[in-house]
């Protein structure tokens, strides 16, 4: 067996994958829209008109396109907080939390040095919000990996702890002259720059870097090996050497400093500044997107498309269609259950 | 026989009609089964009567557990035939073998920890309705538990429960549903000693009411302490039948294992004992085991470089946890671990790796692959540190193929490297890791069952390289159930019972039966240390 014949085999079966996947997923978008266009029916609603409306308003114009980056763009960052740490098998639901630390961390440093060019603060405004997330997920990393308690549930809880962190802070000091929930607007060096006169900003640079970066090391590095293993069989990789559990707390904290960074994007780039509450579940919205796209880097990035032009169209459906906003949210978990319960006809063989 | 009417059977009439000339309550005829590499069943013939128990003896892989499954209607034999009470009888799956009055009592066991006894055996229950009488299963408890002293506390969480108080759980289970042959899998794996005492009571409380019992085993103090009826099997094929009064364990051992002296080929050690250091040293070694693990105790061995070391035993006796135990999967609870001369307590996997220790389990799948990663990654697992470039950033996939190549020419196997492990059968599997740990010059190798699933061509490759990797000074730790194999290449040979050392030889001083004695738990110990 020579290796063109082998290295020809491989990308055919690779080829042949991918087009399986494509489709796949193509049948379960079409079956989610044809659910929802039944429940708009039996609301009185035409669905092909609201389906061009959520198209025309996302896709139809330079300032729709924008937004659905904006919205897009902390979804690739937590999607990829929990893409990461699946690929060791460990299940990071604390993205919300470790988001909030990240983005109350990075505000500490925009307060305090004010003075600061934009060039060195907003590094150090990364730095500290990545450290925020890891600090938050390490706490959960820790107790899995020494056999004490199971991730999914202590990241989870943490969940409803970092908020509340972040309001003491607010309220207490941060809060600027003239509202009690948010503080003031930061210095406009520790703002992240936007583009084109659009609200897209360097983050969205931010989350296609590490989108690459992580496939990139996913696929060819020793480190992305070593993790494949891990994810793959945990008792061979520990029998090979592998230390699974230096990885197991190393890669929960990234996936925490990777949060950290959304965190850090929103409050320097779409806020500019740091309300209490301000997240709105975008950390379990990564979460989803995560298990949807089955971390797969690729998919990550469809997937948070999709999910953004469905949301930002969604707003506008209100207007048109006078649907509710809650409209869009059945929409999203229709599709959510169908990816999950994968239908059997669209399945495909294992 | 509805099963709500189950109660105790009375007594008298079946035990009297059991023996001499009585009809068997089941009969199996020429039941053969064939997997894809191995005949397990081999025209089996077994009679089973009521009111006695039955042991099936033999070694694992002997075909035991294959042909029980059979009979539970996990498997369908690919030939033969049943008979229940003299009429023909079709098991497809363990619903109709319940329904014709079996009951299997599993090695691992089935119950729900977070339930109660009552609830648990209510829910085996097919005649319990809609809504669960738990006082009335409870009343059904305790008419069994008192007859066959089986009691246990019927509204006590399982979860509570010893795995000794479990396992009588799971007979009454089997008695409450209406099972008049009982199939018990190797029962007393699990249980104290104490235990094993009173489950044996039990079954010879059972007996007497007329209850037929299948008891799966392979140790023989048990079958001749409470057997009436015995078959042998070896190899998928029944090996002897005899009754208990025809038996002793000379001829079982003898059954068991074949009367056949293993072909012994002698060849000189290549480095001799003023070596300095062994390449591994327990002294006094002791581990925890929890569940189903056997702990290791007390075990004292050194192996030097250039010297085969043989591990001798039924499976489950601590052969797992001896490979793990020097890999460093497990720690010493107590005792002292060196590796090539140094203290290695606290050594991880991956130091021990780069010192030098190849490791070959007993289940490649589970122990030693990622099932879909392809072979040539698996390849690369071991030794990341070699193959990495740019500090990791990429690995030098071109070296990887050199090492693998090199070593599949050097045993001249041939494997697809970039097809995923879980599409290699189990040979090939097994090829794989022995290509992957014997490649690169190991100082330490755990071999466990190395020629297991291999044709002979593979097989006889494989020992040569154990054998050259002696000859080139490795140590090396063979765990293998095949005596044959054991004799010709081990330089020492140790048996392992419950985890202890029971028997230190040179091989040339033993013979088959004295070490299949031992590892039955048949007899006292035996040294005879270097």
């Amino acid at each position: 067996m020579t290796a063109a014949v082998d290295r020809t085999r491989r990308e055919r079966r690779l080829n042949r994958r991918i087009a399986d996947a494509a489709l796949r997923y193509l049948l379960m978008l079409l079956l989610a829209l044809g659910l929802f266009g039944v429940i708009l029916l039996l609301s009185g609603k035409n669905p092909l008109h609201a389906y061009a409306d959520i198209l025309r308003a996302t896709l139809g114009s330079t300032y729709g396109f924008s937004e659905v980056l904006v919205a897009m763009t902390p979804m690739l960052i937590t999607a990829m907080a929990v893409a990461l740490p699946s690929r060791v098998g460990l299940i990071n639901v604390g993205v919300e939390g470790q988001l909030y630390m990240g983005a109350c961390l990075a505000t500490w440093g925009a307060l305090t040095f004010i003075d600061l060019p934009a060039w060195a603060l907003l590094p150090l405004m990364v730095l500290l919000g990545m450290i925020g997330g890891a600090a938050w997920a390490f706490v959960p990393g820790y107790l899995k990996a020494i056999g004490l308690v199971n991730e999914t549930i202590t990241s989870l809880l943490l969940n409803s702890v970092a908020p509340k962190v972040v309001s003491f802070f607010i309220f207490g000091f941060w809060h600027g002259p003239m509202d009690t929930n948010k503080t003031a607007n930061f210095v406009s060096a520790a703002r992240l720059p936007t583009f084109f006169g659009t609200r897209v900003d360097l983050s969205l640079i931010f989350a296609l870097a590490l989108l690459v970066l992580f496939w990139y090391v996913m696929r060819y590095s020793r480190w992305g090996l070593e993790m494949r293993a891990i994810g793959g069989n945990p008792q061979a990789a520990l029998r090979n050497g592998i230390p699974l559990k230096a990885y197991q707390v190393g890669i929960m904290c990234l996936g925490g400093a990777i949060a950290g960074l959304a965190g850090m994007a929103l409050v320097s780039g779409y806020f500019g500044l740091l309300l209490a509450n301000f997240s709105s579940g975008i950390g379990y919205m990564g979460f989803l997107i995560s298990w949807l796209s089955f971390g797969d880097p690729l998919g990550v990035l469809l997937v948070s498309f999709l999910v953004s032009v469905i949301t930002t169209g969604g707003n506008l459906l209100q207007l048109t269609q006078g649907l509710p906003y809650a409209a869009i949210n059945i929409l999203l978990a229709l599709a959510l259950y169908i990816v999950l319960a994968r239908p059997t006809f669209v399945r495909g063989a294992k | 026989m509805t099963s709500s009417a189950v109660s105790p059977p009375v007594s008298a009439n079946r035990t009297a009609e059991s023996h001499d000339g009585k009809r068997p309550l089941l009969s199996l005829r020429g039941v053969t089964k064939r997997f894809p590499l191995v005949l397990a069943n081999d025209h089996i013939d077994l009679d089973i009567y009521a009111g006695e128990i039955h042991a099936l003896l033999g070694e694992n892989g002997a075909g035991k557990s294959t042909l029980m499954k059979i009979l539970y209607g996990f498997y369908r034999a690919d030939a033969g035939s049943l008979a229940l009470e003299g009429r023909p009888v079709q098991i497809h799956s363990p619903a109709d073998a319940r329904k014709l009055g079996l009951g299997m009592l599993f090695q691992d066991f089935s119950l729900i920890p977070a339930l109660s006894v009552a609830e648990n055996i209510a829910l085996f229950l097919q005649d319990v309705g809609p809504v669960v009488d738990l006082r009335q299963v409870e009343r059904r408890i305790e008419a069994f538990a008192a007859r066959y002293r089986l009691q246990v506390r019927a509204n006590v969480k399982v979860s509570e429960l010893s795995l000794g108080e479990q396992q009588k759980v799971e007979i009454l289970k089997l008695l409450l549903s209406g099972a008049r042959i009982l199939i018990l899998d190797e029962p007393t794996r699990v249980l104290a000693p104490h235990e094993v005492t009173a489950l044996l009571e039990v079954l010879v409380g059972l007996r007497s009411d007329g209850y037929a019992i299948i008891l799966i085993t392979h140790k023989i103090k048990e079958v001749l302490a409470c057997a009436d009826r015995i078959t042998i099997l070896r190899g998928g094929r029944v090996a002897g039948a005899m009754l208990r009064a025809e038996a002793d364990e000379k001829k079982l051992i003898a059954c068991m294992f074949g009367r056949e002296m293993p072909d012994v080929t002698r060849r000189p050690r290549s480095v001799t004992a003023e070596t300095p250091h062994p390449v591994l040293e327990l002294r006094a070694v002791s581990t925890r085991a929890e569940g189903a693990a056997t702990s290791l105790k007390e075990i004292n061995l050194a192996i030097y470089p250039g010297e085969i070391v043989g591990v001798a035993g039924i499976s489950g006796n601590g052969q797992r946890e001896l490979g793990d135990l020097v890999l460093g999967m497990i720690s010493c609870a107590q005792g002292e671990k060196f590796l090539f001369g140094k203290p290695a307590g606290r050594l991880s996997i991956r130091q021990a790796r780069r010192e030098g220790v190849a490791f070959i389990p007993e289940n490649p799948l589970a122990m030693a692959s990622v099932p879909f990663m392809t072979v040539l990654e698996n390849i690369a697992l071991t030794r990341p540190w070699r193959y990495a470039r740019r500090g990791g950033l990429t690995l030098d996939w071109a070296a990887i193929r050199r090492d693998a190549l090199a070593g599949l020419e050097k045993m001249a196997y041939q494997l697809p490297l970039y097809a995923p492990a879980r599409t290699l059968s189990g040979g090939n599997l097994q090829r794989m890791v022995i290509v992957r740990e014997l490649g690169l010059g190991p100082r330490l190798i755990l071999a466990s069952y190395v020629t297991r699933g291999l044709d002979v061509q593979s097989a006889v490759a494989a020992q040569q390289a154990l054998l050259d990797a002696r000859g080139a000074g490795a140590g090396v730790l063979l765990i293998s159930e095949d005596l044959e194999e054991l004799f010709a290449l081990s330089d020492r040979l140790i048996v392992l019972y419950e985890g202890r050392i029971v028997g230190t030889f040179r091989p040339e001083e033993t013979d088959a039966y004295q070490v299949g004695y031992l590892m039955t738990g048949a007899g006292g110990a035996h040294d005879s240390r270097r």
